[in-house]
């Protein structure tokens, strides 16, 4: 495997941790809306980190290009969800978790 | 490389056990709701399945159709039973299970572990090496007009299936719209973010469309996949709270609806009268009467099931 | 030749599932959901099924013959949601009637 390979591999197992960070998050934390920002937050990066572990072995600018657009259209429509699905909740009448 | 088939085979396994549990989850569980976003979920690993089967255009029609348009279906569905009274969980256990003792209890389970097992054996038992019609199809790639062999399938090879395929659509959304149900009391007044993710999404999806349809005569793609993210954008789109114009729900709705069917119809009595056989296209125009049908086939395919996940008829939704 | 007939099994393993779920729950939506987990199990038997060509592409037409039947599925199961909610708007549950239990 050449130093692309090693590069790829590292980026790509950090992204993994970060979605175990957030699949953690999701199923620890006490209300909605934590683990809400648990899963945006792990996930967005997550996602990042392995789409960069994806451009770097991309053949072209146009398919790296490509990959990015699509993690940034996940940040979108995570981020607009995540808003949705807090909002709704709140109209809903669960409340905040309080120590 | 030893390692790679290795680590390829624990990573089919992993899929494939997930794929059960998922399934098997989101039928044992007792909140509806639970249900369908493990459904969700299976449909994506489904996804993930036929990529590592090798099936792209099967992939990109399970994400935006078994996935994506389903789950709004039955999620929409679910917000309709609870708005009528129905219970989210179910409202009473199957008593039938409960009750009965005994052997009897356990035959359904015996028998479907045989039918299993029976199945499984049919499976095994067929032949490991079997190339099918891919060495006919290959033959014949050159003079279908396309160079997918999917989509050379799908459009000539196979073209009667399609054609029907396009009627049922179009017979799933009669029956639909000629039963007229109480509708749920929507919002009319869509949050801002929604309505900011509605303008930013809608756009790039038709463009997505109008690329998948353009590639799939030469790359994984096609009709049914860029009809389905025009679906999904339709489907965005009521739910931010948009609807036709009135002026556009009469003649114009029904005419874009039935465009798909009808262009392969139209097409399919033209090849008759030209050569005396259904669907034979004269090979110097099959890559263009393919884009013809692909292109009313998306344009119907997106709006029948936008029209599909609104549920209501036209007329119905302006009486409200 | 492994992977083809581990998918295979577990197409078949699906369609038992969404069996089972069809015949032993009564709440008409389950019946919808074991419905299409029985398609995808016999979707994925096809696939499977077409992918043992030696070396070549795997065999296209198993494939066209799945993208259709998710077409023909999601057809079929946005007709009986309606069909559903017609149910449950005239007798107030997801439930068909049981004759046994009157």
């Amino acid at each position: 495997m050449g130093l692309i390979d090693y590069l790829s591999t590292i980026l790509l197992i950090a992204g993994g941790i970060f979605f175990l960070a957030g699949t953690v998050g999701l199923l620890r934390f006490p209300d909605v809306y934590t683990r809400l920002h648990a899963l945006t937050k792990a996930d967005n990066v997550g996602l990042g980190l392995v789409v960069a572990g994806l451009v770097v072995q991309a053949e072209s600018w146009a398919a790296a290009g490509k990959l990015v657009l699509i993690w940034l259209l996940v940040l979108l429509a995570g981020a607009s969800i995540s808003y949705l699905i807090g909002s709704g909740a709140l109209q809903r009448g669960i409340r905040l978790w309080k120590k | 490389m030893e390692e790679m088939t290795l680590l390829q085979e624990i990573f089919d396994g992993l899929l494939g056990l997930g794929l059960l549990w998922l399934a098997w989850r989101s039928l044992a569980c007792t909140d509806m709701f639970k249900a369908i976003v493990l459904f969700i979920a299976f449909g994506l690993l489904m996804a993930l399945a036929w990529l590592r089967l090798e099936a792209p255009d099967v992939a990109l029609a399970e994400a935006a159709i078994g996935a994506g348009v389903t789950g709004a279906l039955l999620l929409s569905a679910l917000a309709g039973l609870t708005s009528t009274g129905a219970s989210r969980h179910e409202v009473e256990q199957p008593e039938g299970v409960e009750k009965q003792t005994g052997t009897l209890h356990r035959l359904p389970i015996l028998l479907l572990m045989l039918t299993a097992a029976l199945l499984g054996y049919a499976v095994l038992s067929l032949p490991s090496h079997d190339p099918g019609l891919s060495a006919e199809v290959a033959e014949n790639l050159a003079s279908s007009g396309v160079s997918n062999p999917v989509t050379a399938v799908l459009l000539n090879f196979r073209g009667y299936d399609t054609m029907l395929e396009m009627a049922v659509l179009l017979m799933a959304l009669l029956g639909v719209w000629s039963l007229a149900c109480v509708e749920s009391q929507r919002d009319s007044s869509a949050d801002p973010i929604l309505d900011m993710l509605t303008r930013l999404l809608v756009p790039l999806l038709i463009l997505v469309a109008a690329y998948l349809l353009w590639v799939g005569a030469h790359a994984p793609g096609g009709a049914f996949q860029a009809g389905s993210v025009l679906g999904a954008a339709g489907v965005l789109l009521i739910l931010a709270g948009w609807r036709l114009p009135s002026r556009l729900t009469g003649w114009p709705l029904r005419l874009v609806v039935l465009s798909g069917p009808a262009a392969f119809v139209a097409i399919a009595l033209i090849t008759i009268l030209i050569g005396g056989r259904l669907l034979e296209y004269p090979t110097e125009h099959a890559g263009t009467l393919i884009l013809i049908i692909e292109t009313m086939a998306t344009l119907s395919i997106g709006v029948t099931l936008a029209a599909l996940f609104l549920g209501s008829s036209p007329e119905h939704e302006e009486k409200q | 030749m492994n992977m083809v007939f581990l998918y295979a099994l577990v197409g078949v393993g699906l369609f038992c599932l969404g069996l089972h779920a069809l015949i032993m729950h009564a709440h008409l939506l389950r019946k919808i959901l074991a419905f299409n987990i029985m398609g995808g199990g016999v979707f994925l038997v096809l696939v499977a099924l077409a992918k043992r060509t030696e070396e070549v592409a795997p065999d296209p037409v198993p494939h066209a013959m799945v993208i259709t039947g998710i077409v023909v599925a999601v057809s079929a199961t946005a007709l009986a949601l309606k069909l559903m909610l017609k149910v449950s708007e005239e007798t107030g549950n997801a439930e068909l009637p049981d004759e046994r239990r009157e």
